[in-house]
């Protein structure tokens, strides 16, 4: 099974809206992409033109070699989650699972042979056995929880054993602590199931990053950045990356011959290739890169805010009028508002990027959460 | 709640029971005293006896009842399939509003007039149905299809489409989606249209009176006919034996109603 995933220049529209736009990307076979992105991006569109339950006004969609965007859905052999679980009400788990193998045994969609009803039980049962649900085949969907909805709605969708499995913001609905177990179940489905594409939808960073191979940022119906995790977190290359995966403080600075000039302050950061010297450019520093007291690249500001968060204390520094946002180590003696301190990070730390068009303001765009 | 201190509540409950049963349980009550009795001049009903029973329960009244019966399930039947294949046409297409609307049209149009309609339509060959128990069927369907299209539009708008994408996304065909998720799910809302199919064609008069042949009266035909001879209390017999059977019927269909609920 080697089936991967491409999008030829997908543009969809509603209504003369282009809510995807010219989409290029190509997910390999084996590989999870997230696509990551706030609302109204076209993240979800995306996976809906893969599923088919959008039709693109240009461009065409592959699955694996075949060009399935003429196809309706139900020939195009894609699982598909979706954030709602979506089982049947009327129909207990094992029925629920069982419905993708009658489904495609009956009309011998593609590859798949008439599954007997011997077959169909055997994986029903390895579908929920994959899941951790066996305990609960006979049970109806109104009877579990969402986290077992979840687990069930993942099984029914694993049973057809698709090349692609389609996931569209599948944890948004569940709590908090429930999420990071299905992101770390998610994870070992990927490592049982190494040969299934993912695509896998989600506004939520630390998803995208726990999960996927590579991510591909969307914004404003357009693909914005597309690479591994540790590559846009690490090196972003636009200021909307670095904002977006991770947060950063992104910061107006000036370009000189062998740094960058922070309001007076001249720090000690390679900006090479992002701007000729004397041009403005943004130095992007995470939250955690940041320490307190002196060291290379020291900044100097008043804190205007400080918050517990148990194992680190974040503070928020005015450094000339911009927002700096620090997270420390737990503090024994906490800065008190208005206090003077220095901050200061390692040149490796920190990222500078081309300025965009629309400066970012003081403290603009960067830490919360 | 609305009202919290007990006593306003009492008196919101009185105030209700007032309006309520002059205007709906009252008609009932009196058509049940009616039925037992054999002289009403007073202000009471006098005079007790089980005789208009005997009648409501002859031969000639139990035909009609099984007529009115049959009537329902052929009208229902054809009402709900019809409305719903409609709706289910009508979703998400351009012609939803003029669908919708051509629906509703029995409905504003008095029953009279569909009577007379399908008498003038019906009576001529090719399509000779005036004098068979067909055109009495055809009308009840006419006059019930809306009501069955409307509960089911209105369902298939309040059902999530992430279902039938599920099942689609499963490998499951259009016909496969329809027979095995969305039918299903619409039971529930099926179920009541069937009801209230039925117990709209079961008390239907004004149409039927037009067009019912001979071997083809309905209850409510005879209902009206002993009352038109002046015979009301045997005429209120027959009403409250309708009205028996209607119930029950939609008590039985509601079984399966919750049944569907609650699986």
């Amino acid at each position: 099974m080697n089936t991967g995933i491409r999008f030829d220049g997908v543009s969809v529209a509603y209504g003369g809206n282009i809510v995807l736009d010219a989409l290029d990307l190509t997910v390999e076979p084996g590989e999870v992409m997230a696509l990551l992105g706030p609302s109204g991006s076209g993240k979800t569109t995306a996976l809906r033109a893969v599923a088919g339950f959008v039709q693109p006004v240009a461009g065409r969609v592959f699955i694996g070699d075949r060009d399935v965007t003429d196809l309706p859905p139900h020939r195009r052999g894609v699982g598909m989650v979706v954030q709602q679980y979506a089982l049947f009400p009327h129909m207990r788990v094992d029925a629920n699972v069982a419905f993708g193998l009658k489904a495609r045994g009956v009309h011998g969609a593609h590859g798949a042979r008439k599954a007997p009803r011997d077959e169909i039980a055997a994986r029903v049962t390895e579908a929920l056995e994959m899941t951790g649900m066996s305990a609960y085949a006979r049970r109806y969907p109104r009877e579990l929880s969402g986290g077992q909805q979840q687990r069930v709605a993942i099984a029914r969708a694993l049973a057809v054993r698709p090349g692609v499995l389609l996931l569209d913001e599948p944890l948004s609905a569940l709590d908090a602590q429930l999420r990071s177990g299905m992101l770390a179940e998610l994870a070992r489905l990927h490592r049982d199931l190494p040969d299934v594409s993912m695509l896998y939808v989600t506004h939520d960073q630390i998803e995208a990053l726990t999960l996927a191979d590579r991510i591909a940022l969307m914004d404003r119906a357009r693909l914005q950045d597309c690479g591994t995790p540790q590559d846009l977190y690490r090196r972003p290359r636009t200021e909307f990356t670095a904002s977006f995966v991770g947060n950063a403080n992104l910061l107006p600075v000036t370009v000189t011959g062998d740094g960058v000039r922070l309001a007076g302050a001249v720090l000690d950061v390679p900006a090479a290739g992002a701007a000729a010297p004397g041009d403005p450019a943004t130095l992007c520093v995470r939250p955690h890169a940041i320490g307190l007291g002196e060291g290379p690249n020291a900044l100097r500001g008043t804190v205007t805010e400080v918050q517990w968060r148990g194992a680190t204390h974040r503070l928020c520094v005015d450094v000339a009028g911009h927002r700096v946002t620090a997270d420390v180590r737990e503090l024994h003696e906490t800065s008190s508002l208005g206090t003077e301190v220095t901050l200061h990070f390692a040149a490796r730390d920190a990222v500078v990027l081309p300025a965009t068009a629309a400066p970012v303001g003081p403290g603009g765009g960067a830490a919360h959460g | 709640m609305l009202v919290h201190s007990r006593r306003a509540r009492r008196a919101v409950h009185a105030a209700f029971l007032a309006l309520f049963l002059p205007v709906f349980a009252l008609p009932f009550l009196v058509v049940l005293a009616a039925s037992l009795a054999t002289r009403w001049s007073g202000v009471l009903p006098a005079g007790a006896t089980l005789e208009h029973y005997r009648a409501a329960t002859d031969a000639d009244a139990l035909d009609a009842l099984t007529t009115s019966l049959l009537t329902a399930l052929a009208a229902s039947a054809a009402a709900l399939v019809t409305g719903t294949w409609a709706a289910l046409a009508a979703k998400g297409s351009r012609a939803r509003r003029v669908i919708d609307l051509l629906f509703m049209l029995p409905v504003a149009v008095p029953s009279v007039v569909i009577g007379l309609s399908l008498l003038v339509a019906f009576s001529k060959p090719p399509l000779l149905l005036n004098g068979t128990p067909t055109i009495v069927v055809l009308a009840h369907a006419v006059l019930v299809t809306s009501f069955a299209h409307q509960a089911v539009s209105a369902a298939l708008d309040r059902l999530d489409p992430a279902y039938e994408q599920a099942a689609a996304s499963l490998g499951a065909s259009p016909l496969r989606v329809l027979l095995r998720v969305r039918l299903p799910l619409l039971l529930p809302s099926l179920s009541a249209a069937a009801g209230l199919c039925f117990a709209l064609s079961m008390g239907e008069l004004s149409a039927t009176i037009m067009l019912y042949p001979p071997d083809w009266a309905p209850l409510p035909v005879k209902i009206f006919a002993a009352t038109d001879r002046g015979a009301l209390f045997s005429g209120a017999a027959l009403a409250v034996v309708l009205m028996a059977t209607t119930f029950l019927a939609l008590l039985a269909v509601s079984r399966i109603r919750t049944r569907a609920v609650h699986r």
